[in-house]
């Protein structure tokens, strides 16, 4: 479904993606683990084109879109849905014209009926009453609830999640984990999600990816991620800052004395 | 020394780079523009907001303009015994320069930093890149409506604000020091021709395609957070206000020659 191939992307002088690989087949609820400003949420954005890589492609369905113009590329996004960190809702129109957005703008709808059809997806997403509030009504977990309804409007096959439990707390969090299972469950559609959070890499995964030193170093089910040998992937997943990942501005010699 | 022309150089480079993404962004727009379907509705929406809503402060502007131009001239033409021509003076002004050129730089510093404000937050909230997952392209459903508002929009209110100048430049010369209101406007009519409002506003035209241009340039290429909407705000009203008063001299130079 999914197929990213030896994609190198830089930043000015600095280098985030180095020859990464990566495969989601058809169905599959992939998340993507790394540190802050590792690069995922590059990952996520070469995926749905909104950048191109410097070298290397990427390929939806054995099509590779970094060559692609903007009308060919707005017809492969159909096949999209993205949920943003922030949620990213349009804060000049309301809960429902919001979720309605893709409807409004594919043409032949009645007002009526797109408002009907975002109060059936903002059910599904278990919000009821909110449709006709303002973005900056709600709070953050509703928030993100209002992206997923519009990130699934218009019936995409794969939804990208970026930090979806990111600034929520923990029982909000896990309830847009129940959301995202439900989602793959309900929709059958292939996910892939990026995060830092590993209680929720954990519950939503199928397969877990690391990313390092802009790579995918090591991947595979949660358990084999949980109990794995290598170094790196270990301290990251349980959470130490001594270790062979380096935390940027740290004195490591001081943590290594003090231990 | 040689650090000076280094500094200068990386100056022009900037410059140049600068230049060559809003000729980009105008490349980009002028192809959506041409591409069905138009953003109808949200044209309309920022025509109501460049060109209705700058009216008041314009209207205002135009007319202590048209007032304190009278006024000086006035005064200062009786030395020579030529307050005749003030009605010529108020027209001839309003119409081929401040009518444009105040409207612009009015609109610039209203519309223009609204534009920056609103396109800079939606771009460091991902509104932008939300928009382009839906598949709609950002450049057809914000920057282009802005550019066709801006265009439509400021020859309009120049006009408006040609004529409410000359009123006020009626109302001191005539009401105020008692002259003859027949001089003021056959003055007015006898020098005024059709080239002079025309000229001002192609100028007006341009201005208004520059702000929005300029703008939403601006606010679609922030970074860096709320600090960074701030830059861009301020970088799109200093820069439009700067591109008119600049083109000005060039636009003039080329139309009323």
């Amino acid at each position: 479904m999914i197929r990213l191939a030896g994609i190198y992307k830089s930043f000015g002088a600095k280098e985030v993606l180095k020859g990464l690989d990566l495969e989601v087949p058809r169905g599959e609820g992939l998340v993507v683990i790394g540190g802050s400003g590792s690069g995922k949420s590059v990952i996520l954005k070469h995926i749905i084109g909104l950048m191109k890589p410097d070298k290397g492609g990427v390929y939806i369905e054995n099509v590779d879109i970094t060559g692609l113009g903007s009308r060919a590329l707005a017809d492969i996004r159909k096949k999209f849905g993205m949920l943003f960190q922030m949620a990213a809702l349009f804060d000049s129109m309301n809960v429902w014209e919001n979720v309605g957005f893709v409807l409004q703008r594919q043409g032949g709808m009645k007002p009526a009926e797109i408002k009907e059809r975002a109060v059936e997806k903002l059910k599904m997403v278990g919000l009821t009453g909110v449709e006709d509030l303002m973005p900056s009504e709600l709070s953050g977990g509703m928030k993100k609830r209002v992206g997923l309804a519009r990130a699934i409007a218009h019936e995409p096959e794969v939804l990208l999640y970026d930090e979806p439990t990111t600034g929520l707390d923990p029982i909000t969090a896990d309830a847009i984990n129940d959301l995202i299972i439900e989602m793959k469950e309900r929709l059958k559609v292939t996910s892939v999600a990026i995060t830092h959070d590993m209680s929720s890499a954990y519950k939503i995964a199928d397969r877990i990816a690391m990313l390092y030193e802009g790579r995918i170093i090591e991947s595979g089910t949660p358990d084999e991620i949980r109990n794995t040998a290598n170094p790196v992937v270990r301290q990251f997943v349980t959470g130490s800052a001594v270790g062979p990942i380096k935390v940027e501005g740290v004195d490591h010699e001081r943590h290594f004395n003090r231990a | 020394m040689i650090r000076l022309i280094e500094k200068f150089g990386r100056l022009i480079i900037l410059f140049s780079e600068e230049l060559g993404r809003i000729m980009l962004l105008l490349a980009e727009t002028l192809k959506q523009a041409v591409i069905p379907p138009l953003e109808i509705r949200n044209t309309f929406a920022q025509m109501e907001e460049i060109g209705i809503r700058s009216l008041p402060v314009v209207l205002v502007t135009a007319v202590f303009t048209g007032m304190v131009f009278a006024l000086q001239t006035y005064t200062g033409f009786k030395r020579f015994g030529a307050e005749s021509v003030v009605g010529t003076v108020v027209a001839l002004s309003m119409t081929r320069e401040l009518g444009p050129v105040l409207t612009g730089l009015i609109v610039a510093g209203r519309a223009g930093a609204a534009m920056a404000a609103e396109l800079g937050t939606m771009r460091v909230t991902e509104q932008i890149d939300a928009l382009e997952t839906l598949a709609t392209n950002p450049v057809k459903y914000l920057v282009l409506p802005r550019f066709i508002a801006g265009l439509v929009m400021l020859p309009a209110v120049t006009i408006v604000a040609d004529a409410v100048g000359i009123i006020g430049g009626y109302i001191v010369t005539v009401k105020m020091f008692n002259t003859s209101s027949v001089v003021y406007w056959k003055r007015t009519w006898d020098f005024l021709v059709t080239g002079d409002i025309y000229n001002g506003l192609i100028k007006a035209c341009f201005f208004g395609a520059s702000i929005s241009l300029i703008s939403c340039y601006k606010g679609f290429f922030t970074s860096g957070g709320a600090e960074g909407v701030g830059k861009a705000t301020t970088g799109a009203v200093v820069l439009s206000s700067m591109t008119i008063l600049i083109s000005d001299y060039f636009l003039s130079n080329l139309l009323f020659r």
